[in-house]
């Protein structure tokens, strides 16, 4: 996590209108500015309704800003997009049920037709870095939830994007479950050098993971504030039983009732 | 077989996740054949062939009996015994019923797919054809037999393939489309963060998802061709055939023989039914549907 100084994300003054204009309109997000660099771990935190997810997929473009601007390693969501600087987990897996689990993280690979030979051995190398190696054979269906978002890890990172984007990766697994895989991407996200922007309504989640928590508040979706968490990585069980730890879950606790008390 | 309605409305699918979670135990991948599967497989249909041969015996107890006459209902001893003495000339007849009934399936098939795939490429074609296709669907089109034998002749076979085409032609075309146009979002949402073109999508999420839909319609479509074929054969053509083998041997009150031909088409029913299940089976080896056989 090399943290260079280059600006993965700039987005300034974005807004986001759904619904044709009239009084059927809804106000998702208003005025976001919002800059993260190279090798960050941001996560975005708030109540539903504060347009957590819709800022995700306004970076990824699966959604165009209403107004304002957003830039993606220098260039539009859109181009981004063509360019594949984007890796994408969300809270299903969403593997596709008729390939095996090596098929399915070659899928992105595929589509950008890179030779078999080399698709196979990234496939492999992911899947390692996953600790699937000995599924790779596999269907989805005979893997567990936490093995199956696994799977959508190594897919959303064998063609190396610039930005891996998790909307909600871990919401359906279980508490245990979840800890290992929080433990996981902290350290497949120091080995492959990426900047990941995490959308959760969990706090110590965020917290154990980031290196900066926007915490954002609803109606219309606005980021309230934004703390740095300058807990040392690499961070480990230790780190979850640390005062500095429960003091920044109690920092951006705080953070979200004031927006809360204000709304 | 649990094929329940696959013509108006597609089960399937959206209730996996739970059983998914819990498929998965430990180091063992399921899908290993154990030596018990066979016996399991017996245990299985050991009930539905106890009830067959039980039904047949009460059937042939109670013809005796009540002394049923045989245009009521034949004993099915004597229908056994018509079914390998006319054996050459029933199973000829059904041989050309076959053929009428398989080319109007590949017929409406093929034809039911490429409306299919033309209605997800250009919306209008979907907006503007389903009402019809889905309106079409609860007509009793085999009503059009008569005018399909006046249209293509009644001795040319192409005149009951028209028939059969047209009954397989809906199903198919609905459930085809429905699979390929009701992609998870997500998968979709997933394949546009690839930037992948139409072409890809439709070849690696929409196809592959429509598959299911697809051999569902086309094992009701596969019952469905057998009817429409001998249907539009009672209403006239070649003699040779089922259908008017059934209608003949009916009027000459030969009992018996008609039963022994409606055993033949049932026999064919069940093996394109069969067919089709395997093709299925070597299709989509990966279908929840063939997950639990071996789980169990």
């Amino acid at each position: 996590m090399s943290n260079d100084a280059r600006v993965v994300v700039e987005a300034r003054g974005v807004s986001k209108v759904f619904g044709a204009s009239g009084s059927g309109q809804v106000e998702a997000l208003r005025g976001i500015d919002l800059s993260i660099t190279g090798g960050e771990f941001v996560s975005l935190i708030g109540p539903s309704g504060c347009g957590k997810s819709t800022l995700l997929r306004l970076v990824g473009d699966l959604l165009s800003p209403t107004r304002g601007e957003l830039q993606v390693n220098g260039k539009n969501p859109h181009q981004a997009r063509l360019d594949h600087d984007y890796g994408m987990v969300f809270q299903r897996a969403t593997l596709l049920d008729w390939r095996t689990v090596r098929k399915n993280v070659e899928l992105p690979l595929e589509i950008l037709d890179s030779a078999p030979a080399e698709r196979q051995e990234r496939a492999n190398r992911m899947l390692e870095l996953v600790q699937l190696g000995e599924f790779a054979e596999h269907y989805p269906w005979q893997l567990s939830g936490g093995m199956q978002q696994r799977v959508a890890i190594a897919r959303a990172l064998t063609f190396r994007p610039a930005l891996l984007l998790m909307d909600e990766p871990f919401g359906a697994l279980d508490e245990m479950t979840r800890e290992l895989m929080q433990q996981e991407v902290l350290r497949i996200w120091r080995e492959t050098d990426t900047t990941v922007i995490f959308v959760t309504h969990s706090i110590p989640e965020a917290v154990f993971l980031s290196s900066r928590v926007v915490v954002m508040s609803p109606r219309p979706g606005r980021i309230a504030d934004i703390i740095e968490v300058d807990l040392s990585y690499p961070r480990d069980e230790d780190t979850r039983e640390a005062d500095a730890y429960y003091a920044k879950i109690t920092e951006v606790r705080e953070a979200l009732r004031r927006q809360e008390a204000s709304a | 077989m649990n094929d329940p309605g696959a013509t108006r409305d597609v089960e399937i699918h959206e209730d996996h996740e739970s059983d998914v979670l819990t498929a998965f135990e430990g180091d063992v991948p399921s899908g290993t054949r154990t030596p018990s599967a066979l016996a399991h497989r017996l245990r299985h249909v050991g009930p539905a062939v106890a009830a067959f041969f039980i039904i047949v015996a009460l059937w042939e107890a109670v013809t005796r009996l009540f002394d049923i006459e045989s245009f009521i209902l034949p004993k099915p001893s004597e229908i056994v015994v018509k079914f390998f003495s006319d054996a050459s000339i029933i199973w000829a007849a059904g041989l050309n019923t076959l053929y009428e009934a398989l080319g109007g399936l590949v017929i409406g098939t093929v034809l039911g797919v490429l409306v299919a795939l033309a209605t997800v490429r250009w919306v209008r074609v979907r907006e503007g054809l389903m009402p019809f296709a889905i309106a079409a669907n609860s007509v009793p089109i085999i009503a059009l037999a008569p005018i399909t034998n006046a249209m293509f002749g009644l001795t040319s076979p192409v005149s009951k393939m028209a028939v059969v085409a047209v009954v397989v032609f809906f199903p198919v075309m609905i459930n085809t489309a429905r699979g390929l146009i009701e992609v998870d979002v997500r998968e979709l949402e997933l394949m546009r963060s690839y930037a992948a073109s139409p072409r890809t999508v439709m070849r690696q999420v929409r196809v592959p998802h429509a598959l299911p839909y697809f051999f569902s319609a086309l094992k009701v479509s596969s019952a469905l061709s057998l009817i429409a074929a001998i249907v539009a054969e009672y209403f006239g053509g070649p003699q040779d055939v089922l259908g008017q083998y059934i209608l003949n041997r009916a009027f000459q009150l030969l009992f018996p023989e008609a039963w022994a031909a409606i055993l033949v088409a049932s026999i064919l029913g069940i093996g394109f039914y069969v067919t089709i299940l395997i093709a299925e089976r070597l299709v989509m080896p990966w279908h929840v549907a063939f997950r639990s056989a071996d789980d169990a």
